[in-house]
């Protein structure tokens, strides 16, 4: 299974570390935090959005945690929590890949769609899970995406997206390309109704996600320090043998470079998107 | 022909253009230039031309035909000027109503500092959502090489065309046998996995027609001939019925189950 083997990549690094505690330390009271050293108590970091109390370095969160965190109390129905991925291109291993994300995600999929109210308004949302094959986008989560956003357009309803994913899944072929198409299309249509997209990007972003549904919101946040591209750092360190700047890629990067409307710390981002609902509600 | 093999022909050098497919199926090619934001992109090329009696845009990724035009061109990888160059020349195709045309060739959009800082991500994002929009006919042709978001971002289409020997992946088989076998070398069978062919390609749906490799002026005639049949088609139809074709088209690509 994927937790033992050495990380492949900085993407792969960023999703296992999450609130792993540091295997060193027998004792779990404490994580340590691997951008300030600090050890933190294990139960307030859970109790601050799993963001350290010392140097606002944001640690992974699950998607069950992040709705928990984002909508109000109790308002959350889940939508197609059933559908699951059948291997559609006849792919070697990869059933035994998707047993083995169910079992380190506790979900059936990289993507929880739903219906909710934030800040008291009803909007659709969804989150990628990190944790499912790194929230990579094969053909259910293009279907789960698109079927919210063709409810919300029939509804009328706001979306709220979080994004979280190493890209498209390549045992999936070239059919979980053709989801980037999919997805965008359903994002179209739900524009064309001028209804409202928030896209929240989070810790990495990358490769077909960034080049579909996460890029296309009418207003895209980020949490800080989050890595957002299309091609990683790594694979341009190698193909083009450039030294990249310091802080490349990162959410702050973004902001300079104009691609993205603002950088909001996790604790706030619940109130930043109730009072951007209400302002379109 | 293993997979691989297909890759490789794909790759071929001496393989013909989308050049060579504008110059040989269209009249009157005037190239177009820039994305009027941050510079021309040479690996992509644009314009308008004629075919028959009818004005069309046409635009293809263009890899170079020898050493030095390859390097000039990039090697066919695209920055995101390119692709918003692209994007400008659609949306005045759409203006005057008249199709596109693309011819797709890439081994990927460009990766580097410059093409991240100028938002590679965010430029095929909104190629891709403006296509599956767009109010005219598009008919795009994988000549070659189809590789991932670089090549999808002109291959949003009403049809999908793929000549026999060229291929179209989500990434390189060297990437995919990289991450998951843990060596390059793996290529050959990580080619076959991925199923990129054009036969794989017309079983999922993802192209419409293939296009038979004969010599090439067989090959540019045969393209002529399906082209005008097919833009007869699609011209026929107003521009709301084109997008909901294109919507329909890919909203039925791919499969799942239930728990
Ligand atoms: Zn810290």
């Amino acid at each position: 299974m994927f937790q033992f083997r050495k990380p492949r990549n900085e993407l792969e690094l960023i999703l296992r570390n999450g609130n792993k505690r540091t295997p060193s330390i027998p004792d779990e009271m404490f994580t340590y935090c691997p951008s300030c050293k600090k050890a933190i108590l294990t139960d307030e970091l859970a109790d601050n959005a799993n963001i350290c109390s010392h140097c606002g370095y944001h640690f992974y969160i699950n998607a069950r945690m992040r709705i928990h965190l984002t909508v109000d109390k109790d308002s959350f129905t889940e939508l197609d929590s059933e559908m699951q991925s059948i291997n559609v291109i006849g792919f070697p291993g990869y059933e035994m890949k998707l047993q083995s994300a169910k079992l380190a995600s506790s979900e059936n999929e990289a993507v929880i769609t739903g219906i909710c109210t934030i800040a008291g308004v009803r909007c659709a949302i969804f989150v990628m899970e990190g944790k499912f094959m790194m929230g990579s986008m094969g053909t259910v989560v293009g279907e789960k995406i698109t079927r919210l956003f063709e409810t919300a357009t029939e509804q009328k309803l706001p979306v709220v997206g979080f994004t979280v994913s190493g890209g498209a899944r390549m045992q999936e072929g070239i059919l979980s390309l053709m989801q980037m198409a999919k997805t965008n299309g359903a994002v179209s249509r739900h524009g064309k109704s001028r209804l409202l997209y928030i896209a929240v990007l989070t810790n990495p972003t990358t490769g077909g996600v960034t080049a579909s549904f996460a890029m296309a919101g009418d207003i895209i946040l980020s949490e800080p320090d989050a890595l957002i591209c299309f091609a990683g750092p790594r694979v341009i360190a190698q193909t083009t043998s450039q030294k990249l700047p310091s802080g490349f890629q990162k959410a702050e990067f973004l902001l300079q470079k104009g691609f993205i409307d603002a950088i909001v710390r996790r604790d706030e981002l619940r109130n930043v998107i109730g009072k951007l609902l209400m302002m379109h509600s | 022909m293993k997979a691989i093999e297909y890759v490789y022909a794909a790759r071929a050098k001496g393989r013909c253009t989308s050049l060579d497919f504008i110059s040989n199926i269209f009249t009157d090619f005037i190239e177009l230039h820039g994305d009027r934001r941050f510079a021309d992109d040479k690996a992509i090329v644009g314009g308008l031309a004629r075919f028959g009696n009818m004005t069309v845009t046409v635009i293809g990724i263009e890899k170079g035909q020898d050493t030095r035009s390859r390097i000039d061109r990039n090697f066919g990888s695209a920055h995101p000027e390119g692709y918003r160059k692209a994007l400008r020349l659609m949306k005045q195709a759409e203006k005057f109503r008249r199709p596109v045309i693309c011819f797709v060739d890439t081994s990927g959009a460009y990766c580097g500092i410059g093409a991240e800082e100028r938002g590679q991500g965010q430029a095929i994002s909104e190629n891709i959502m403006e296509m599956m929009d767009l109010k005219t006919p598009i008919i795009s042709i994988l000549i070659g090489e189809g590789g991932s978001g670089g090549a999808l971002a002109l291959a949003v289409a009403n049809e999908v065309w793929m000549l026999e020997k060229a291929v179209y992946s989500v990434i390189s088989p060297e990437g995919c046998a990289s991450i998951l076998y843990k060596d390059p070398k793996m290529a050959e069978k990580a080619a076959e996995d991925l199923k990129l062919t054009s036969d794989d390609m017309l079983k999922f749906g993802v192209v419409d027609k293939i296009i038979s490799e004969s010599p090439r002026n067989i090959t540019f005639h045969i393209i002529r001939n399906e082209l005008s049949s097919a833009l007869r088609r699609l011209c026929a139809l107003s521009g709301e019925e084109l997008a909901e074709q294109r919507y329909k088209r890919y909203r039925v690509l791919g499969s799942h189950g239930t728990v």
